[in-house]
């Protein structure tokens, strides 16, 4: 049977999956191997080196660099307090004296006498790593973190902004095609993993920022939006650091487009839930796409897939069309015609033959439709 | 083996996302490429390892050309019947290419010359330290810190000058304690090419701590860059360092028959071989979907410089984020709500790989890639300069005409020949489109060639000129440049249907056209034969390469495109008047036959 290769996103109501939790530099691993861990618990820790301050005491004593040493009252290794003095002169008249305090807390690392520069560097600052999802460690990598297994249902959304959260699942849509107000974000939603519909605009996230919703999944958002909220226009997906206040997963793309109903159901499913999300995307080498994992298994499944993409389509698939003139239309797959075809923009390209709801058949190039889950 | 003893060369180039091999093989006298195959790039999970993927991409080579290359996993060398290849050579941007991190002491001096000097080598430099770049110390101390590159190239202050300076810049850098971004075991490659007095003191001050490398100052004076000897070292740790942390490298290594070149630097050879070969001015373009990196050749200079995020999908957005969405609706010659644009945009962004399927959206994509390749070119011209910094004997005749140092190698007037490549040039439905976008973003003046590689061979071009100039030479002419046409646009201003030049072609064939060029307007001339006699007359305040309103005879090249005449005068500017604009691009977009009606 025809057949083609077509990338698709992740929406499984139960797996088997496993989350590496690894430490940017070497630090302490904190749980041992078959432990359960909460998605909030501590599994590694390290100690970030603190920020270095260069102090130009040459310049500022009005000295040559190799006298230097003549003048500061501290050696390498030793504390310093922000506001101590570090380095003055001994003139014969006292008003004549000048002297340079620190400008923070920390320890002098070195000293040079080449330059008249001494590098004063801050307390290291404790960096922590959560478990993230709950689960069991089944691999520890010494000094740099752990691995986690778990099983439950796990949704990967095509963009998103902001980091790692967690919180309860609570969905504010009636179904995947409607609107996510600012109304129906209540007290209720504090906390909580808000899911809407086919679009929140801005006046909805703000006030979900307010409420201090922790992250809201929806189908599209507008550009322009995005770019108000963050206050500069995203040029490359490479996100997941952006500090608005909240951790916003687009599972369609940017317009208004209806939640996969597949998709939206499957989240309605876990409605109350505790979920683990992250906003983090890069779309380049080393792809990442946003995600939500619930642990556990959904209410009417027994048995966990360990992974149904099959990476290639055939006829009977649903699919959805993912650019213009059809961007964000369903429909089913009719044919996979093998030879190269000659589109609107006159360029040769692999199509497929697509039944709409409707009946009506299109052709579309393969590079721009989806699979959607049965 | 001797040089002329090749007669099939197999060589690869190993992309971010796909393998590309081709075959070239002597026949009679000259060398040709006889096929070509493609696989995925096999660098990271679940395979990681390069060489899954060149051994695919070389199988599809052995299915087409029935020749047997592989003997299990090894290359057959040499060609005996039909059987093996003489040499097997190969470039690499897998893996994020080669990312490195430069300083000097002054950002406009030896600052400038070590990017110069590291973006010729191939890389892509992620910032530019200097003394006086007009950030706080421990914000260069913070920034060191953050990046993770492959290498550092350190310079800073003239030969026997003061040192001051860049042994404050070793001292950051070893405050910063770099990691190299691959491999957390091994120490960061530090590369100096500064003031030789310093020696001493940066081998104390960073020799335990990096892999400190030192070879000759980049600009042992003010007056003369010496950019080769640190650029030799670029490659030496590249292939040591680098290469040999990525996965599956040091097994391409031991395959090769010359050592594995950075994709860009061997761009840049092929471009140079090229440019020196018939004694032109070259500016060559590859436009992706990430990147767009420029070569150019002007008055024998090589330059390359890489805008890291103007591309044609990953950086979209960030080709509206930095030219402005204004900048890109004024070459489509209808309306569109901005934030449809938007959308569409970012959501080229997040799906990659989707392809423009009605003519609207293609018309899209060619006015991003307008404005991709006019700012990738800006920056270019910006890094292409003469030495800043440099003493300048004046006399009394200059009183009048004083430029500064620094001025830019680019002129657009001695432009002889553009080479585009990348997808949205190299395989635009119709080729007058490619040429069209070129001649909007660059603007040439007077006389220009044009062509497209379409194919992207290039890259194995370059690493195979390390071998044999003539075979990858040959390979150039014949296959890999698509020949679009000349363009010929009078440098001058005048007032709309006013007569600006009148010109004549002769074919080799004794065939003559010829006519008249009005401001405003646009002649697309269909004309394929590689070479063709051109006498232009530009009526006075236009000029075509010899001064204003001079005749200029010359020989151009026909192409796939033919002539094209722009008449719309340089500097050349659309009109603000939305109608206007839009009434000018429909009938330029007629004239030139773009689109379908």
């Amino acid at each position: 049977m025809a057949h083609a290769y077509t990338p698709g996103l992740k929406v499984m109501p139960c797996t088997l999956f496993r989350k590496r939790r690894l430490l940017p530099i070497p630090g302490k691993v904190l749980v041992e191997e078959g432990k359960q861990v909460e998605a909030t618990d501590m599994v590694a820790q390290t100690e970030l080196p603190g920020k270095v301050f260069p102090v130009n005491v040459a310049n500022r004593m009005s000295v040559a660099p190799e006298e230097i040493k003549d003048l500061l009252l501290k050696k390498e290794g030793d504390p310093v307090k922000k506001g101590e003095i570090i380095a003055e002169n001994r003139p014969f008249i006292k008003w004549f004296k000048t002297s340079i305090e620190s400008p923070i807390d920390g320890t002098v690392d070195s000293v040079s006498h080449v330059t008249g520069q001494i590098m004063l560097r801050e307390p290291p600052k404790v960096l922590p790593l959560q478990a993230y999802v709950k689960g069991k460690v089944v691999e520890v990598t010494p000094n740099f973190g752990v691995t986690i297994e778990s099983e439950g249902t796990f949704i990967q959304g095509i963009f998103g902004i902001g980091g790692e959260t967690n919180g309860e699942i609570l969905m504010a849509a009636k179904s995947p095609d409607e609107e996510l107000m600012p109304e129906a974000l209540t007290e209720a939603a504090r906390g909580k993993i808000v899911i809407g519909g086919k679009h929140a605009g801005l006046s909805t996230i703000k006030r979900a920022v307010e409420l201090g919703v922790k992250a809201i999944v929806v189908g599209g958002i507008h550009d322009r939006d995005l770019r108000q909220l963050l206050g500069y226009d995203i040029g490359v997906a490479v996100t997941g650091t952006e500090q608005i206040g909240l951790t916003v997963i687009v599972t369609e793309g940017f317009g208004m487009i209806p939640m996969a109903e597949y998709t939206f159901k499957l989240l309605a499913s876990r409605n109350g839930e505790k979920a683990s999300v992250s906003g983090a995307t890069q779309i380049r080498a080393g792809v990442m796409r946003p995600e939500i994992i619930v642990p556990g298994f959904p209410k009417n499944v027994t048995e966990c897939r360990k992974d149904q993409g099959r990476g290639w389509i055939e006829p009977g698939d649903p699919i959805r069309i993912i650019r213009e003139p059809h961007f964000g239309v369903i429909g089913t797959v009719k044919s996979l015609p093998p030879e190269l075809t000659v589109i609107g923009s006159e360029s040769h390209a692999r199509v497929l033959e697509v039944t709409l709801d409707g009946g009506e058949v299109i052709v579309v190039p393969r590079a721009n439709i989806e699979v959607l889950e049965k | 083996m001797s040089k002329k003893d090749l007669e099939v060369i197999i060589a690869t180039d190993c992309g971010s996302t796909t393998t590309k091999a081709i075959l070239i093989e002597k026949k009679g006298d000259t060398y040709r490429q006889t096929f070509r195959g493609e696989a995925p790039t096999t660098v990271e999970a679940p395979f990681e390892d390069v060489t899954k993927g060149v051994l695919n991409s070389i199988t599809e080579v052995e299915e087409l050309s029935g020749r047997k290359l592989l003997d299990g996993e090894k290359i057959i060398t040499p060609n005996n019947g039909n059987t093996g290849a003489d040499i097997y050579v190969s470039t690499s941007s897998a893996g994020g290419g080669l990312q490195m991190m430069v300083a000097g002491a002054v950002k406009a001096m030896t600052g400038e010359s070590a990017q110069r000097c590291a973006l010729g080598a191939g890389a892509i430099v992620m910032d530019v330290l200097a003394s006086n770049d007009g950030r706080a110390d421990h914000e260069k101390i913070e920034r060191i810190r953050q990046l993770r590159p492959d290498m550092m190239l350190l310079s800073g202050g003239t030969d026997g000058g003061t040192v001051t300076h860049v042994v404050e810049l070793a001292q950051f850098l070893k405050a910063a304690d770099p990691k190299p971004r691959l491999g957390a075991s091994y120490k960061l490659p530090v590369i100096y090419a500064g003031n030789n007095k310093a020696h001493e003191k940066i081998t104390e001050i960073l020799g335990d701590r990096t892999a400190l490398i030192i070879t000759e100052n980049l600009r042992p004076s003010l007056e003369r860059e010496n950019l080769m000897p640190a650029r030799h070292k670029i490659h030496d740790i590249f292939l040591e360092h680098v290469m040999q942390q990525a996965p599956g490298y040091p097994r391409l290594m031991k395959m090769v028959g010359a050592p594995i070149m950075p994709t860009p630097a061997a761009v840049g050879t092929m471009t140079e071989k090229f440019a020196k070969a018939n004694g032109f001015n070259v500016l060559a373009v590859d436009i992706g979907g990430a990147t767009t990196d420029v070569f150019s050749v002007f008055s024998e200079v090589f330059n390359r410089t890489v805008s890291a995020n103007l591309g044609m999908s990953y950086s979209i957005s960030n080709v509206m984020a930095e030219a402005g969405l204004a900048n890109i609706l004024r070459w489509l010659p209808f309306d569109i709500e901005e934030q449809d644009l938007r959308n569409r945009l970012k959501n080229k962004m997040i799906r990659p790989t989707t392809i423009p399927q009605t003519v609207e959206d293609l018309q899209i994509e060619h006015a991003v890639s307008r404005e991709a390749l006019r700012l990738a070119f800006d920056q270019h011209k910006a890094l292409a300069v003469g030495l800043k910094g440099v003493q300048q004997e004046r006399s009394i005749s200059d009183a009048f005409d004083q430029t500064a140092s620094g001025q830019s190698l680019i002129n657009v007037m001695k432009l002889d020949y553009v080479i585009g490549s990348g997808g949205i040039l190299a395989h635009s439905p119709r080729r007058t489109q490619s040429m069209m976008m070129m001649i909007d973003a660059y603007q040439p003046e007077g006389i220009t060639r044009m062509a497209v590689d379409s194919i992207f061979m290039m890259p194995h071009l370059g690493v195979l000129a390390q071998i044999s100039e003539k075979a990858a030479l040959d390979v150039f002419y014949h296959d890999c440049l698509v020949r679009l046409g000349t363009c010929l646009a009078p440098k001058g201003l005048a007032k709309e249907g006013q007569l600006i030049m009148e010109w004549e072609v002769t074919g080799s064939d004794g065939k003559k056209q010829a006519g008249q060029l009005r401001f405003g307007d646009i002649i697309h001339v269909p004309f394929e034969a590689p070479k063709a006699k051109l006498v232009a007359r530009p009526v006075k305040g236009f000029d075509m390469g010899a001064g204003s309103g001079n005749k200029v005879e010359a020989e151009i090249e026909g192409g796939t495109v033919g002539l094209v005449l722009d008449g719309r005068g340089r500097p050349f500017t659309l009109s603000k008047e939305p109608a206007k604009r839009r009434g000018n691009l429909e009938k330029w977009y007629k004239a030139m036959g773009m689109y379908p009606v």
